[in-house]
Parts: structure tokens; sequence; C-alpha cells
């Protein structure tokens, strides 16, 4: 199948579970990106024609919201909260140990999509500070030591799974 | 099936959890437990018991407060009162299922405390801060499932709702406005009277949203409700929705918070089960319906017309008010919007009665106020004192004072509207109308204390940054104005400041307040103002001297160990560096940092046993001796401390 009918056919589920209205737009554009990691810009053309509204009005929601991304992520997500107690304790340092070992800045993918790293305002976690977001896990205390010890943790488990698969 | 019915039925079936012949086991898993890993304690605990073949009732609840010994356990044994234990890891939770559960020995040394008073352990209500405490908003938080609407009922859930739907909705309205009620997330507008206009306000069907678009970076109120006592909130919204005569509502909770929004979604539809919301609601011929709707990230979106804006399906960009939106809101359509902790309180003045709420807090302010405390203080976590109690109690009696002996610098409180406190405004009760003159607003509840290695400029420049992001850019001065400001602060914390520039600061922070049509803008210069109003001595050290006092500031610092403190044999430094850049000098034997490589990453001086206590900052940088000579430095105090 196409990259084009795969996202015509997972957009049309999704458009047919919410309907028409103009303020589900961005329900719809959330589900997109449950969906596919990203809002590709096909979905993004078909949700404009389905809500019949201008393309630019979808691009302009999706730009101005910072939960939205226009490229695809890598296959483990990196959020390292920016909060303030996060920051007070660290936060800055530990996000610039995560670009210093993936070699990305936020808001980028490593070259071999691995990994895509950004910051996120707060996750309310303040106690636990400073905190990150792996894969949907939020890790306590993650100083640059932790974020080593988290990156050495999946080179692990992948090299255990290339092994299985060989 | 009447609610009486309903109640005596969710109420046995409580009794029959505590009062039951069998062991009863309670894990804490808001998104802070699960942080500090409790749901591999949770695992463990089914583990074990499945292994010993136990009969248990295993519940997760939500946060008790308690953040900073998560993950939490309470365990309900017959013939001992409730235990709470903190810090549990999963060895820990095996060992007190075996040595508890199966053999009646508590583990007194894993004890936080008991939730009941008895003779065997200190209870909660024997803790120092209790005195200061009074939970009102979080008294099922921690102690109920979430998941499970019938804990709710049988602690007097839904009570209040059966109880309104039998009043007529003007008295209700007249009930809140007598309580004085004002709105919880921040800027304090008596509740009664916005929805006293609503009510009048031509235009069907009214609207009423509940605000859960927490974007203080620092507060985490709400989301420990949402995820702890979603019930609370969709009965104050129905009570709410009745009083004012709104046949829809939402529920706004930020994406941020996938647990908020999953334990909500659940308990939407448990109310509906049990006929609290949707058609005809407990057969009083009042119908309501709850959308949940989740934020996608902008902090702007916490005003009401920005949110409006975003439900709408549009960018948040707020409008110009009046109209208000209790006149023309959502779709223009009268609209009531309340924050998540003024709605939850909306039953219990329903059941406990005006006088009753009058009772507690200030002239002006009533009730009580939820805080997260977090930063530098060693209880982290949420508190609800009444108002008017003063940042020192909450810091030092019920936060238990800064953490590792330091010493307090400042408080930051209402986040990046907000403004960072110095020692001497410690007295201050803590209201909406007494921290205004102080140029800091009580704000929604975050507060995040700050010690003697925080860097005031650097605190100020953070948030700059964050207003300045997430500026939506309609506003001329909120948008170029608030980033020439952070140019300059970013400039002072590089040592590339000019005095003249704190003269700027001033100026542009005025005009930002003025010409800004929205709170963010209003407020965005609060963090520069107080700080250049009670730290200005920092400034001026960072403007002057290239020194940054709290050795913060990156550019500013250099991190050196001190020879004659260096252990020998120890390398935790070398091993820990995360650049390579500590070697051994072989003819000293001792450990040396490569400036050049050095990253100011902080984890040498963590990593240094406090033994030796070797790893030191120091500002401004050239203060490191050079070619591996001895210093001849003035020593600063020392070790500077962790992050």
């Amino acid at each position: 199948m196409s990259e084009e009918k795969e996202i015509e056919e997972k957009t049309r589920e999704i458009f047919s579970r919410l309907g028409s209205k103009r303020e589900n737009l961005i329900p719809i554009l959330q589900q997109i990106q449950e969906a596919f990691g990203y809002l590709p810009s096909h979905a993004m053309v078909e949700a404009a024609r389905f809500l019949n509204i201008p393309e630019i009005d979808v691009y302009s929601v999706v730009t101005f919201y910072n939960q939205f991304r226009l490229t695809p992520p890598g296959k483990h997500s990196i959020r390292v909260c920016m909060g303030t107690a996060c920051h007070v304790k660290g936060g800055h340092i530990t996000l610039e140990a995560w670009q210093r070992r993936l070699k990305i800045e936020p808001g980028e993918t490593t070259p071999d999509r691995e990994f895509d790293l950004d910051t996120v305002a707060c996750v309310g976690c303040c106690a636990m500070a400073p905190v990150s977001v792996v894969d949907k896990k939020v890790e306590a205390k993650a100083d640059p030591t932790r974020v080593d010890g988290i990156l050495l943790s999946y080179q692990l488990q992948k090299g255990q799974e290339e092994k299985e698969t060989n | 099936m009447k609610f009486q019915e309903i109640k005596k039925e969710a109420q046995a079936r409580w009794h029959g959890i505590w009062d039951g012949q069998v062991p009863v086991i309670l894990v804490g898993t808001a998104t802070c437990g699960r942080a500090a890993g409790a749901v591999e304690v949770l695992q463990a605990i089914k583990d074990t018991v499945k292994k010993q073949n136990l009969n248990c009732l295993i519940y997760e609840v939500g946060c008790m407060g308690h953040c900073y010994a998560e993950p939490l356990i309470t365990i309900g044994k017959p013939g001992f009162p409730p235990i709470c234990y903190g810090r549990v890891n999963p060895v820990l939770a095996e060992s007190l299922i075996n040595n508890f559960i199966l053999n009646d020995d508590p583990s007194l040394e894993f004890v936080l405390g008991a939730l009941e008073e008895n003779e065997l352990i200190p209870s909660f209500s024997d803790f120092p801060r209790s005195k200061y405490e009074k939970r009102i908003l979080l008294k099922n938080c921690g102690h109920i499932n979430p998941e499970e609407i019938e804990h709710y009922i049988a602690n007097g859930g839904y009570e209040s709702l059966s109880k309104a739907l039998q009043m007529k909705p003007e008295e209700i309205v007249s009930e809140v406005r007598r309580s004085k009620l004002r709105g919880l997330g921040g800027a304090g507008f008596p509740a009664g009277e916005k929805w006293d206009v609503c009510r009048r306000s031509e235009g069907e069907p009214k609207v009423l949203i509940c605000n859960g678009d927490e974007g203080d970076p620092g507060a985490f109120m709400d989301r420990a409700i949402l995820e702890s006592d979603p019930h609370s909130v969709i009965e104050g919204m129905v009570i709410a929705g009745y009083a004012v005569g709104a046949r829809h509502g939402y529920i706004y909770v930020r994406a941020e918070y996938p647990l908020a929004v999953k334990r909500v979604q659940d308990a939407l539809h448990q109310a509906e089960e049990f006929k609290f919301l949707g058609e005809n609601i407990l057969e009083s011929g009042f119908s309501f319906d709850i959308k949940l709707f989740q934020g996608s990230g902008a902090f702007v979106c916490g005003e009401a017309t920005a949110l409006i804006a975003s439900i709408e399906g549009k960018p948040g960009i707020p409008r110009h008010r009046p109209p208000r939106v209790a006149v023309r809101g959502l779709f223009g359509k009268p609209t009531i919007l309340n924050n998540v902790k003024t709605l939850a309180y909306v039953p219990h003045i329903i059941k406990n009665g005006a006088d009753w709420f009058l009772q507690m807090g200030t002239e002006r302010s009533k009730g009580t106020a939820v805080f997260a405390l977090a930063g530098k203080v060693v209880n982290t976590g949420l508190v609800e004192v009444p108002m008017g109690t003063t940042l020192r109690q909450l810091i030092f009696q019920v936060g238990g004072g800064i953490t590792k002996g330091k010493r307090f610098k400042a408080v930051q409180i209402g986040g990046p509207s907000g403004g960072c406190l110095p020692e001497s405004a410690l007295d201050l009760p803590i209201d909406f109308d007494s921290l205004q003159e102080s140029g800091a607003m009580m704000g929604s509840g975050g507060m995040v204390v700050l010690d003697e290695d925080d860097c005031m400029v650097e605190v100020a420049r953070y948030f700059l940054d964050f207003t300045q992001k997430e500026s939506c850019g309609k506003c001329t001065l909120c948008r170029l104005g608030t980033k020439q400001m952070l140019d300059i602060l970013e400039d002072i914390t590089k040592g590339k400041g000019k005095m003249e520039d704190l003269q700027t600061l001033e100026d542009l922070a005025e005009d930002i307040k003025q010409g800004s049509l929205c709170g963010l803008g209003r407020t965005a210069p609060n963090p520069v103002l107080t700080t250049l109003r009670y730290f200005r001595d920092e400034y001026e050290a960072h403007i002057k001297e290239g020194r940054c006092p709290a050795k913060m500031c990156q550019t500013l610092i250099a991190y050196y160990i001190l020879p004659e403190k260096c252990a020998r044999g120890c390398d935790a430094c070398v091993g820990t560096c995360t650049v390579e850049a500590i070697s051994t000098d072989k003819k000293r034997r001792i450990k040396v940092i490569d400036q050049e490589k050095c990253v100011k990453c902080n984890t040498c001086l963590v990593a240094c046993p406090p033994q030796y206590d070797a790893v030191i900052r120091l500002s401004p940088p050239d203060q490191v001796p050079k070619g591996g000579s001895t210093p001849t430095l003035t020593l600063p105090h020392q070790g500077g401390g962790n992050l």
C-alpha cells in the first residue's frame, strides 16, 4: 500500500469517528498524530478538505500548538522537562547531556531514527525534579549520569534484540 | 435507583473493604508515584500476593501529597490501623507483605505514618505540619481509588449533587455568592458573581468549562486532583451547570497529563452510568453532559478567551474583553469558566453551607488554598492550608525547610506571572491580595523554593525565556518586548551586561505591562521586576565583576578540584565525568579538570564523596589557578553545593 493510500485510509477512519464540525480540528489532528507519530502533510490536506476549511487554517493551528510535530519521530521519544523546579535542579544540564549524547538539538531526530529529543514545559512531577519523559515513562531525578544509564539500557536492549533476530 | 440507595450500597461495599477480614493494600500511582517507580512496586505486590497465595485487596490510589516520599503504599490489616509506608521499592514491598501481612510485624522502621490515631504508631495527625494543614480538596486524594466511583460516593460524594438538585438554581448561586468563594486559578475573581452574570445572560445553550490547563511550570495541584479525585470536579461541574442553567460542559485538560486525561475519561463514563451525568440526572429533569477536551501545549490557553478559541478549533489567541465570556463565550454563548479547584470546592460549600466556608481564611480570601511545593524544600509535594497562612509557616513548618541545610534565598510564587520573594517577605500571609503589593501574586499555587545556589538573574532569564516562547504574538510589546528583555538578561548571565541595561529592563517591563491585552503579557515582567527589586546586587555582580554569586550561570563559573582535599586513591569523579575531562596528575597524585573539555555538568561535584568534598565551583572562571599550581586565591565558601 502506498504511503498516501495508508494516510487516506487511517484519516478517513478518524474523520468518521469524530465528525466534520470545525471544532473537531484539534481532536482530529491529535488522533492523526497518535496514529502516525507526526502530522504528514497529506493528512493535513485531507483534514482541511474534510472540515471544508482552508489548508492554511490547519497549518496555523498545527504550528501554534507545541504538541504537534511535522517530522516523523524516532523510535524512542525523549522529552526533557523545562519546568521551574526542574530548572533549578539542573534541567538545562540534563538537556545538554541528552544533546551531547544524541548529537541532536531539541526538536530533532537522530539520523538512525532511534531517538527524538524535545523539551516539554512541565509534566507536573516537580517533586521528582529534574525529570525526563522517555517513551511516556517519567524518569525521576534524571541527571547526566542517569541519562547515560538510560541510553545504555536501550543499547543493551537493542543488542539483545539483534542477537535474537540473528 | 434513588441516590440514598446508591449511597447505602456504596457505603456497605466500602465498609466491607475496611472492616472485612482481608488485608487492603493501596498503592499511590499518580504520575508522581509512577515517576518514582510505583508501577514496579505495584507489580511486585501483585506477584508476591500471588506467590504466597494471599487473599488481599489491592487498589491503585492517587497522590497523598507526600511526593517527597514516593512511592507510597498503605496497608490496612485487620487489628492494625491503616499504615502508610514511604520510599517503597519492589524489594521492600515484598518484605512488607511477608513481615506485616503474613507475620504481624508492621516493620516500624519503614513507616511514614498511620492514617488514624492509635497507640502503636505515630499518625499523620501527629506530624508538626498537620497543625497548619487543612485538607478539604485533598481529603480523598490518595485514600480512594479514583477509578471506582463507589469509593467516592461512600466518602460523601455526589451527596451535594443530590441536595443541589432539590434546591432552586438561584439558591445555589446565592449560596456560592454568600460564601465569597474566589476563583482558585489565580485571578481570584468571585465565582458567585461570575455565575450570576452568566445565569442572567441571554443565549442558549449556556456552557460550563472546567479549566485544567495548568500551564504554570512548577505547579501540579490540578493534575493531582484530576488524577486522584476526578469525581469531585465532575460533581462540582454538574452543580455549577445546574446553577447557571448550562446544558453542556467541557473539561479542558493539558495533553501533558495523559494519566489525568485517562482518569477523567473513565470517571465521566462511570458518572454517566450512575446517572450523575447525561439526560435527566437523578430523575430531576435536569440534563447536562461533559466532554473532555485535550489541550495541545500552549501556556496562553490558560487565559479564558484563548482557551475558548482553542476548543473552537482555532489557535489559542486571546481576544479583547468585554464582552465577558459569561456574556459571550464559547460559540458566542454565555460561558462559565472555572478552575479545577474552584469547581471541586462547590460540593463542599453546598454540603456544609456558606457559613462553614466563611469561617476559614482571611477577611477577603476565604477557604483554603492548595500549593505545590517544589524546588529546594525538604517535603516537596502538595499541601492544603487555610488562606492567610504565612510563607514562613508553609516553607519551614509544612515544607520542612531547605534541603541539605542550605540557606533560604527566595520563593518563586505564582509561576511566570508571579515573582521571587526574599526572606523579608516570609511573614506575609498568603491570600489573593496580600502578595500583590510585594510584586508577586498567589497565582494558582505553584511554589518553588530557591536556596543560596540559585542565581536570581538566571531564574528571571528562565521565566522570560518561557513567556517569550509562549507569547501568542498578538500584541507587539509582548511579542517583541519580552524578546528584548530576554536578550538583555542573556547578556547579563554571560557577563556581557552593562549597567544601563537595568534601566532598560525596567522601562521595557512597564511598557509590556501597559501594552499587552491578556494576563500573560501584563504579568510577564513580574519575575524580572521582583528580582531587580530584591536582588539587585546579584545583577550588579554579574555586570560589574563578571561573577555569578550563586555560581549557577555556566559561562561565569568553572569547576575546580582542590588539590589538598582530593583523596589520593579515589577516582569517583573520573568515572562519572560525562566528557572524560578529568584525569590524574601522576606527579602529584591528584585529579585535575581539563577546563577546555569541561561542560560544567556538575556531575563530578555530586560524585565527589562528602568526606572529601574536593570539587568546588569558582566564579568568575579566571579564578582557576593556571598551570596546575596551588591556588593563591582566597577561597570562597566551599562546595557550592549540589544542584
